[in-house]
């Protein structure tokens, strides 16, 4: 029997295969075969490793040596120094963006010493597409156990104790929200995963559809027997292809098992899922409108009560749950109630995935214990902010959720602690700011997106967004006023008390967190006309250092709208008004002389 | 495609496509297991590192031994190829030197599993990359 001395797994996430990781799986099957080594080596596309920042990654084991932008043509390199002669390849080795010192396998990187994988348990280490691999890694014991062994009021309150809470922003007890689905005795019931995921910037739920693709239908099948369901569906967006392909193969692959289909593991349950593909639009994550865009009728939220549980697709009871949600499930039927109790804080248990990005040195895909600080999460697995700039903020909980300072980075990571301080948990999007993110513009960025998805249903959100966001216009063009500021704080309060589903009650919280934490930022806007990093355009102001400026004229050349006088060998000088802000000087500088300063002059 | 029927179905089918993912699990955790690396530069290859590699492979997989065989790069050693660094969880690493297959299994049944000594140890004095 042939034994594999050294698996090589390549990353075959979204973001690693736009950068031709497709392309590296071939080269090194190839140069194996070449070589007659591929008896010796196998080679396994594996999902996310979460080290998006420098993908693609190619991981050798069992060494653990973590290959980073690793290029097509590398794979010839791997396998003649590392796999024949077990030299590392030096120059793809990860190197510490703070010490500076090569880290030459993931078990000695940073990045990964404080995360614990629960959700992501797979991701990064089976075949994604291969349900043996699953299998070899516990999948589908836990429906198994929970067929065989478990009532589905058992079950539930199996979940309940785990104190699981809903990952899809919400934060709601699963265990609670099957309980009642299964309380309702309406015959057809529905199971749907959420796998909507419209958060800027978000990839955790498609990260886990698209390395660990059984958990979710394992989950699922185990609600299924729970709530007494025999029909999921997974509602997805159709841009994420190569999500929709694995869970098709994984689907097949449990039809042909008979993990799905009639009489699940010879038993009584019977249940199969089938994929609803959305459009990409935000507002139907919200569940109602989820559901009334699975119904063919327009995405557009109702009022809640009747809950999805009561009242939900078709008019059935339905339980909607996040992907990462039915992600955990498998774990804490497996590895029990008090085991999952033992991770996180008094109220929120287990791990939460986030998607990390912005200025800092790692951006990518982590999984870490609730608990956490966002200054362990930031500076330890995130590397610290980029180019050693100043740390400003961090965004978490997407367009509905808030802006946090230096003074919150100790707080430890949870649903209530998150919300304590003026954000909120979210369903998993964290952006960190440096100090040259303007955070006006930051709160009209996110408004811009609310403006853009709102649905248009109700007047608040409709309406009220659009205001929100024309007044921040007028303060990052340095017109507003202070009535200005009133009037933001006030439409916000009313927006949120009037609007009718989650979106626009939670819309205006960016504004309001940033005029909390940076009231100084937007007085410089109105007051002074003057944005302090330099990011508002039509504040920006461009200045000629007279003793950099040596008077080689090529500023005034490259200059449309001639704003910059000055002889040959003579400092230039720029006049405000005429300057139309582009930018050209400024690149067009050998020798630094111009630049936007950050006090007004 | 035989459909599963109950939890021991599973076990079974789990049984056996677990070894394909050994190695995977091994590496997970690897200062849990023994730790065998085989020097696989020019100067190991050319004495027959890689036969010495594949027989510890073998011997592990027959005997159900809870190690891991990785290959490092040349150890310094070069009059002495073959040589196997073998590292116990939490105890200093032993090098032999001069090993061939024959010795490879006497180091599996020996030093691994009674934790014998053996003759051709060569002092440790450098770091393992
Ligand atoms: C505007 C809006 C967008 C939402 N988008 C998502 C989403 O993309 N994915 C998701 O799982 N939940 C989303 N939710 C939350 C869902 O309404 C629902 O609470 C969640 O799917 C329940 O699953 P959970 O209990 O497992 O978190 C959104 C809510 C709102 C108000």
């Amino acid at each position: 029997m042939s034994r594999y001395k050294m698996h090589l797994l390549v990353c075959g996430g979204t973001g690693c295969r736009s950068s031709e990781s497709d392309l590296i799986v071939e080269n090194l099957k190839k140069v194996l075969q070449e070589k007659g080594l591929d008896g010796d080596a196998q080679v396994v596309q594996t999902g996310c490793f979460g080290f998006c920042e420098q993908g693609p990654i190619v991981k050798v084991l069992p060494d653990n040596t973590f290959y980073t932008s690793v290029k097509p043509s590398d794979a010839e390199g791997i396998i003649a120094e590392h796999v024949l002669k077990g030299r590392k390849v030096e120059r793809l080795l990860y190197k510490d963006p703070k010490q500076q010192t090569v880290v030459s396998d993931s078990k000695h990187m940073e990045f990964y010493q404080k995360q614990i994988r629960i959700a992501l348990r797979n991701c990064g280490f089976i075949d994604p597409e291969n349900i043996d691999e699953y299998i070899a890694r516990d999948g589908y014991a836990a429906l198994a156990k929970v067929l065989e062994e478990m009532t589905p009021e058992a079950a539930i309150d199996l979940l309940k104790k785990s104190g699981l809470r809903g990952r899809g922003g919400g934060g709601f007890p699963t265990g609670l929200k099957w309980e009642l689905a299964h309380k309702n005795k309406a015959g057809q019931k529905y199971v749907v995963c959420n796998a909507d995921e419209g958060d800027p910037g978000a990839f955790m739920d498609r990260s886990i559809l698209e390395g660990d693709p059984h958990s979710v239908i394992e989950a699922m099948a185990i609600c299924g027997y729970c709530i007494g369901a025999t029909k999921g569906m997974v509602y997805i967006r159709a841009e994420y292809p190569l999500a929709i392909q694995r869970l098709k193969i994984a689907l097949n692959q449990a039809r042909d098992y008979g993990l799905l289909g009639n009489s699940i593991l010879g038993s009584k349950h019977s249940f199969d899922i089938e994929l609803r593909y959305g459009a990409g639009a935000f507002v139907c994550g919200e569940e109602t409108a989820l559901i009334h865009s699975m119904e063919g009728q327009r995405g557009e939220p109702t009022v809640k009560p009747p809950f999805p549980a009561e009242s939900g697709y078709l008019g059935k009871p339905t339980n909607v749950n996040n992907v990462e949600t039915f992600a955990n499930i498998p774990a804490i039927y497996l590895r029990g109630a008090e085991w999952f109790l033992s991770i996180g804080t008094a109220k929120s248990k287990g791990t939460k995935v986030f998607a990390l990005a912005g200025k800092i040195n790692n951006v990518g895909l982590i999984e870490v214990p609730m608990g956490i600080t966002l200054r362990e999460v930031i500076y330890e697995i995130g590397g610290g902010i980029k180019d050693g700039k100043k740390f400003k903020a961090v965004q978490t909980g997407g367009p509905s959720g808030g802006c946090l300072t230096e003074k919150d980075l100790d707080t430890p990571i949870d649903f209530d602690n998150l919300l304590a301080v003026g954000s909120m948990m979210g369903s998993g999007g964290m952006i960190v700011m440096d100090e040259n993110d303007c955070m006006v513009s930051v709160a009209k960025f996110y408004l811009d997106f609310t403006v853009e998805e709102s649905c248009g249903k109700c007047a608040p959100c409709r309406v009220g967004n659009k205001r929100l966001y024309e007044l921040l216009n007028k303060i990052t063009n340095g017109k507003g006023t202070e009535e200005d500021l009133e009037q933001l704080r006030n439409m916000s309060v009313v927006i949120k008390d009037t609007a009718l589903c989650g979106l626009g009650q939670t819309s205006p919280n960016p504004v309001l967190s940033t005029m909390e934490n940076f009231a100084d930022e937007y007085a410089a806007h109105i007051h002074d006309q003057h944005c302090p990093s330099g990011q508002c355009k039509a504040l920006r102001q461009y200045f000629i250092l007279s003793e950099k400026c040596v008077g080689c004229t090529a500023c005034s050349k490259v200059c449309p709208s001639e704003a910059i006088s000055g002889e040959k060998r003579q400092a230039h000088l720029i006049d405000q008004i005429k300057c139309i802000r582009c930018g050209a000087c400024m690149e067009k500088c050998k020798f630094s002389a111009i630049i936007i300063p950050s006090t007004k002059i | 495609m035989n459909k599963i029927k109950s939890l021991s179905d599973l076990r079974k089918i789990k049984q056996d496509v677990e070894n394909r993912l050994d190695l995977r699990e091994k590496s997970d955790n690897p200062e849990r297991h023994v730790q065998i690396k085989v020097a696989m530069a020019t100067c190991g290859i050319a004495s027959g590192a890689r036969e010495v590699m594949n027989a510890f492979i073998e011997k592990i997989a027959q005997d159900k031994l809870d190690a891991i065989v990785t290959q490092t790069g040349c150890m310094g050693y070069c009059h002495a190829e073959p040589t196997v660094e073998i590292r116990k969880p939490g105890e200093e690493p032993i090098v032999y030197g001069h090993v061939d297959v024959e010795k490879a299994v006497a180091i599996v049944d020996k030093y691994i599993k009674q934790g014998e000594l053996l003759e051709g140890i060569i002092p440790v004095n450098y770091q393992t990359v």
